[in-house]
Order: structure tokens, then C-alpha cells, then sequence
């Protein structure tokens, strides 16, 4: 059913791209958002931790923060957003067309995607790199012994060209079994179709705990490629680039601050410049966004900074039990970086 | 000026839009119009979005190299093929499925029409069974259903079924030897085009003996000794030229050899059993098309049974069944994109999904998809319309 949803999905983005006026193109994504009351934000369809909706029907996950950051700062209201669930093939397709604002959907960052398609991406939520699990009966325990596997992947990722370029350069040999969603990569897995699942290792430790038996699974060392994930928009629209960019900024500055959800309200009061900067007590950085003041505030207090939602969604306090890794911020020995508010 | 008397002789010549040939005509030529002026304004339209959005546009992405794997394709490929050569082997893996489904789709859609219309009660119970549950079952249900009834069944490729140590069944699939032909192979096809035209030659020069003289021989019999026995014979002189790669097990599967996947063969079976349920039901009308007369009539001439089916039922039958059947050939070639769901290498799953994709080329490689099962479309109804018409009723 859903298939023939996002097909026509696919179809209507497509004429979209046709029919619509040039116009469209270079519209104030602001503006249509708030008339709209929402942000269209494009997430995945299903991966826990990253986006999936928790057993009460509410979008949980690191993607899922960057859209509700997104609506905090526009609206001061992390809840006015409208999930549309996407599978790989349709994601640039229906940012392209407007059927989303915001692409937040663990998207690698690549040349072709940054220069042909007419997108920009905002920054990197998320470190990584592709992993390979396979059946600990096989007895492997290096990617380079699996010569000949069989190999499930997801149709349309970087992942599929980057296992390519690696089995070619390491004279290996693989066959590919390309299925559509990751719900059917992992079915294929399951079934014992292919030897070895591969993906972004966050993804992996995603997919594992869906797994009737994670335990019989193991994922292998090495990690082959570099998979920066983030958020994308349209080009042509600064403003609305600037916004979604500077949502994650926030985020990443609060947690450098040491600003979260709980104490922001006493933070207020700090007389720590970066903190008043930020919060919107000194100046209003929010202006030149056509946002108001306490954005960031806003951001914060109903979202919280970047390792909180590292924490809850993929990190120890989640099902997931990621390390932060090079995701800790650049003081903390990771290369999370963000450039100052002022 | 004109001889012939006109219907409007007497006072003025009417206005144009007034005569309704001329208006019919302007009509016409105004909705061609329309529709062209449409598709210039679409084409221009989105040309100006593309560029205004900073998206790349034109056929240039088909040279450049697709960098990914194909698990089935029939013409050499590797990732460093170029993305124009993915689209080949999608479409040779469409076309084979979708083929290879017609041919048992009919087969086995005649076998089960005809079937209930058995005297047998069982028999006739068994195919109206069939007809009824793979009619009415989705059709994505169906390949899911038998591409993981499929995959559940098979054993690891450590534990392979094996068929007298040169054919291999397990979940990756089933392997089978490959010929390898050495030279002095070439005799062989050689002979077998012999066969074919000594064959046709045969069927014209016993057509015409039979009208003649009313004599015949068993012509279809004879030739078919001749293409089969001819190329046996040659191999059998040149000392058979084959050798056969057969499959082995290494490392984590078989290597060398011919495979059939799994994916293959979920989809096949599921296009096949699917559509032979409705083609069953269109060959069950078809021959209940035929009123009992003509049977009767032709048994009074004491022809023997199956010359009453071979000459007179079937070939009126055919008349009713061969434009309903035309559409479910139709329907099987443009469902076979479904094998996207399974991971079946087609033209939808590698073109339109992962070539999409990579390139974000939307525009150009769906309007190249459109353009292939339209294209495949048209040549199966053309060729399925100039049948129709072949054995259409000859009036002398």
C-alpha cells in the first residue's frame, strides 16, 4: 500500500517539476511555511533512532529533532511539523518539488548531490561511515575475507556505489541484492538471501535490535567509506538555508555551552556573553533570519542541545547504545564543530 | 467549377462554420493545436524550472560510469560500466521475465481453461478452484508469497540441493552447468537453420500436394525430427564441441556455471501463475463462445474428435480470445515492474530506481522508462492485432 503511495509520490513531484510555474522556484520558504502553520519535513521511512514513530504514533529519532528544531524556531513550537515518510529514490525528488521544506533523512553529503541537483546541505548531524553485519556462524571477522558473498543493500545510497568501489579496489568479488526499502533489505537478510547486510553502521545498529535474534549478528570492523549525514534544502532560498543551518548551529552551541533543556530558563540569567548571545538576551541574531529573538531559546527548551538528543535517540540512553565517537563536539575530542553566534 | 449537383444548389453558399465537414475539420485542427501548444508549454516550463533550481539537465549522465552492481545481466556488466549500459540490462531483464511469463501464462492459462470445462467433476472443480484464488489475490502479495515461500525452502549453499553433482539448488539460487563452446561449434546452428528451411520447404511442398491430390504426410512430426535430429547429428559427428562449466563451491557460494536467482524465479512464478488465471477464464469463454452446432455439425462429416477441436472449434475460438488475451499480455509486461519490491534486477528497479537516484535525473530516466513499456507495448499489441487478423474469419 504504501509503495503505491510513494510512487505517486514520485509521479505528482515529477509533474510538479512540469507543470509548475518557474515562480515556485524561487519562493520565500518562510513565508509559505508559516501560512502553511507547518514545516514539511522529509524523513525516512522507518529507522529507529534516526526516524520512526515510538509506540504512541509520535516521529522519534536525531532526524526527527532537526525538523521539530526547525519548527521551534520558526514558530516557537517544536510540534508544527508534518512528517512525510520517504524511501531513498523519492528524497531529492520531492525536495526538488516542494513537497518538502526540509530533507532530514541520513543523507550522505556528496559532490553530485551538493552541485547537480540543486540542493544544499546544512551541515552534518551525523558522523558516518559504511559497516558490514553478517551471521556470526560464518565465522568471518574482516570485511576482507568476504570475496564472493552475497550482499543486501538498500537501492539508491551512496552505500551501493562505496561497497562497489571497495570490493573493486580490494579485487574482490560481490553479488548485489538491491532491495527498495530497508524493512526489505532486512527481510532479505533474514532470509538468509544474502550473507551480508550492508549500510551506514548507525544504520546497522538500527536494523540489528529489529533483528529476531541480534545476538546471532555481528558487526564487522572495519568502516569503508565516510558518510557525513544531514539535512538539506532547495537552492535558491538563503534565508530558509540560513534558518535550517543555523537551527542545527544551536544545538550544537548549547551542548558547548552547556545549555539544555532543563536549565535554560535559569541560563537566562547567565552573564556568560555567548550565553546571552544565544539565549537573545544581547542583540537579536534571529532578525536577519526573519525569526524572532528567542529562536534559539525556543530550540532548546522544547528540543534540547545536541548531545541530549544524541543521548536519547542513538546514543547510551537509547536501544541503540551508539558511542559518540568522532560525534562528541571538537572539545571533547570528536569533530562536531560549530561557528559562534555574534 | 464542379459537374456534381450540390446539396445546397439553391441561394447562397452557406457559411463555413455552418457546414459540418469544414467544422469537424477546424475542430480537429484546433485540438492538435491545443495539444501541441501544451507539450511546448510543458517542455519550456519545466526546462525554466530545472534551470532556476540549479538542477542539471539532458541525456549527458547515460556515458558516465554507474558505479554499482547488477546481480543478473544478460550482457556483460561491471560498475564501471556506464549508466546508458545499466539501462540496457534492466531492459533485457524486463524482457526476459516478461517473456518467458507470457509463454507459461499461456500454457498454463489454456491447460486450466480448458480444464473446467471438463466433464470431469474434479478436474473442473480443481481449475475453477485455481481461477478463483490466484484471481483475487493482489498480485504483490503473490510475488512476496512465493519469493520468501521460496527462499524458506531452499537450503544454505553449504547444505545445496544437488542433482547429480553438476546442478546446485540453495537460497542464492539455482546453478546450472554452462556450455562452453569450442570451435567447430559453429556447424551446429548451421545445421539447425538447415533444418528449419528444409522444414518450411517441406510444409509448402506438403500443402500443395495435399490440395492437389488430397494425400498428406505428417509433416509437423517430420520437421521436427529435422530440427531436433539434424544438430544432434552434427554434434554427434564433430565430436561434441562442448565442455560444460560446472558450478563449484567456494568460499561463500557457488562460482561458475549458469544461476537463476531466486528473485527470478519469485517473480516468474508469481507473474505466470497470476495472469494464467484470467487468460484461463478468457479461453473458457472463448470456446463456450462456439455455439454447440458447429461441433455437431462437424461430427456429422465423421471427423474424429480432435480434428473437430483442431479445425473447427479452435480455430473460431481463437477469434474471441486473442483481443482479451492481447490485454493480459499487456497487463504481465507492465506488472513485471513490480519485481522492484523483490529486488529483481528490471528495468524500474535498476533505471528508474538506482540510475534515478544517482544521477537525480527524474525528468530524462522516467521519461525514457514511459518510453520503453509504451514502445514494448505498442510492438506486442501491433504483433498480437496482426495474429488477430491472420486468423480472423476468412469470408470466400
Amino acid at each position: 500500500m504504501r509503495d503505491n503511495n510513494n510512487k505517486w509520490l514520485l509521479l505528482t513531484s515529477a509533474a510538479a517539476l512540469a507543470l509548475g510555474t518557474a515562480a515556485i522556484a524561487s519562493a520565500d520558504t518562510l513565508d509559505d511555511t508559516r501560512e502553511r502553520g507547518a514545516v514539511q519535513c522529509g524523513v525516512s521511512d522507518g529507522l529507529p533512532g534516526f526516524s520512526a514513530p515510538d509506540d504512541q504514533g509520535e516521529w522519534q529519532g536525531l532526524d526527527v529533532d532537526i525538523c521539530r528544531a526547525v519548527a521551534a524556531a520558526v514558530f516557537g513550537d517544536s510540534e508544527a511539523v508534518r512528517y512525510i515518510s520517504l524511501n531513498a529514490v523519492e528524497r531529492f525528488t520531492a525536495l526538488q518539488s516542494g513537497e518538502v521544506d526540509v530533507l532530514s533523512r541520513n543523507t550522505t553529503w556528496t559532490t553530485t548531490r551538493d552541485t547537480t541537483l540543486g540542493l544544499n546541505f546544512t551541515g552534518v548531524t551525523f558522523y558516518d561511515g559504511i559497516g558490514f553485519m553478517i551471521n556470526k556462524d560464518l565465522g568471518v571477522s574482516s570485511a576482507k575475507e568476504l570475496d564472493g558473498a552475497a550482499i543486501c543493500v538498500q537501492s539508491g545510497t551512496t552505500t551501493e556505489l562505496n561497497v562497489a568501489d571497495y570490493f573493486r579496489a580490494n579485487g574482490m568479488e560481490f553479488d548485489p541484492i538491491v532491495f527498495d526499502t530497508s524493512e526489505q533489505t532486512v527481510g532479505g537478510y533474514e532470509a538468509g538471501r544474502c550473507d551480508v547486510l550492508t549500510s551506514d553502521t548507525s544504520q546497522l545498529a538500527a536494523l540489528r535490535i529489529q533483528l529476531s535474534d541480534p545476538d546471532q549478528s555481528v558487526i564487522l570492523p572495519e568502516i569503508i567509506s565516510k558518510e557525513p549525514l544531514g539535512p538539506v534544502v532547495r537552492q535558491g532560498d538563503d534565508k530558509w538555508f540560513n534558518i535550517v543551518k543555523w537551527s542545527l548551529f544551536a544545538m550544537l552551541n548549547a551542548e558547548e555551552m552547556g545549555i539544555t533543556s532543563d536549565n535554560v530558563d535559569e541560563m537566562l540569567e547567565s552573564d556568560n556573553p555567548d550565553v546571552a548571545r544565544l539565549l537573545g538576551r544581547d542583540g537579536n541574531y534571529g532578525e536577519a533570519m526573519g525569526l524572532e529573538a528567542d529562536w534559539a531559546y525556543n530550540i532548546i527548551k522544547q528540543v534540547g542541545n545536541y548531545g541530549e538528543s544524541y543521548d536519547r535517540n542513538v546514543g547510551m540512553s537509547s536501544p541503540l547504545e551508539i558511542e559518540r565517537g568522532v560525534n562528541a563536539l571538537w572539545t571533547e575530542g570528536g569533530i562536531q564543530y560549530a561557528p559562534p553566534i555574534r | 467549377m464542379s459537374v456534381r449537383p450540390k446539396a445546397h444548389s439553391l441561394g447562397p453558399k452557406p457559411p463555413f462554420w455552418r457546414d459540418r465537414a469544414k467544422r469537424a475539420l477546424a475542430f480537429q485542427l484546433l485540438l492538435v493545436a491545443a495539444v501541441v501548444v501544451f507539450l511546448l508549454y510543458i517542455i519550456g516550463n519545466t526546462q525554466a524550472n530545472l534551470a532556476a533550481r540549479g538542477i542539471t539537465t539532458g541525456f549527458g549522465f547515460l556515458t558516465n560510469t554507474a558505479g554499482f552492481g547488477i546481480v543478473q545481466s544478460l550482457i556483460d556488466y561491471s560498475s564501471q560500466s556506464t549508466y546508458g549500459r545499466t539501462f540496457v540490462v534492466g531492459l533485457l531483464n524486463t524482457l526476459v521475465v516478461s517473456a518467458l511469463g507470457i509463454l507459461a501464462a499461456t500454457i498454463i492459462g489454456f491447460i486450466v481453461g480448458i480444464a473446467r470445462l471438463s466433464p470431469n467433476w474434479l478436474i473442473a472443480r480443481l481449475a475453477s478452484g485455481y481461477i478463483e484464488i490466484f484471481r483475487n489475490i493482489p498480485l504483490l502479495l503473490q510475488i512476496f508469497f512465493w519469493y520468501f515461500a521460496v527462499l524458506r525452502a531452499m537450503p544454505s549453499p553449504r547444505d545445496s540441493l544437488t542433482f547429480g553433482e553438476v546442478a546446485f539448488l540453495n537460497v542464492r539460487g539455482l546453478f546450472l552447468p554452462e556450455p562452453l563452446f569450442e570451435s567447430g561449434f559453429g556447424l551446429i546452428p548451421l545445421a539447425f537453420g538447415v533444418a528449419i528451411v528444409a522444414s518450411i520447404a517441406l510444409m509448402i511442398w506438403n500443402k500443395r500436394r495435399h490440395e492437389a491430390t488430397g494425400k498428406r504426410l505428417p509433416a509437423g512430426w517430420i520437421s521436427l525430427g529435422l530440427i531436433v535430429g539434424l544438430p544432434l547429428l552434427v554434434l554427434l559427428v564433430t565430436g561434441v564441441p562442448v565442455t560444460w562449466d560446472v558450478p563449484e563451491l567456494r568460499g561463500f557460494n557457488f562460482r561458475g556455471g549458469f544461476t537463476v536467482i531466486p528473485e527470478f524465479l519469485a517473480l516468474w512464478l508469481a507473474l505466470s501463475i497470476y495472469t494464467a488465471s484470467f487468460i484461463a477464464e478468457i479461453v473458457r469463454s472463448g470456446i463456450q463462445a462456439i455455439p454447440h452446432g458447429q461441433t455437431e455439425a462437424a461430427q456429422a462429416l465423421s471427423l474424429p474428435q480432435n480434428l473437430v477441436l483442431r479445425l473447427v472449434v479452435v480455430p473460431q475460438a481463437l477469434r474471441v480470445i486473442i483481443p482479451p488475451l492481447t490485454s493480459q499480455y499487456l497487463n504481465l509486461i507492465k506488472n513485471s515492474s513490480l519485481a522492484t519490491a523483490i529486488g529483481y534486477p528490471d528495468l524500474v528497479s535498476v533505471f528508474a530506481g538506482t540510475t534515478l537516484n544517482q544521477t537525480g535525473q527524474a525528468i530524462e530516466v522516467i521519461a525514457m522508462t514511459m518510453a520503453v513499456y509504451l514502445t514494448i507495448s505498442l510492438l506486442v499489441s501491433m504483433f498480437m492485432n496482426w495474429f488477430n487478423a491472420r486468423v480472423a474469419l476468412v469470408e470466400r
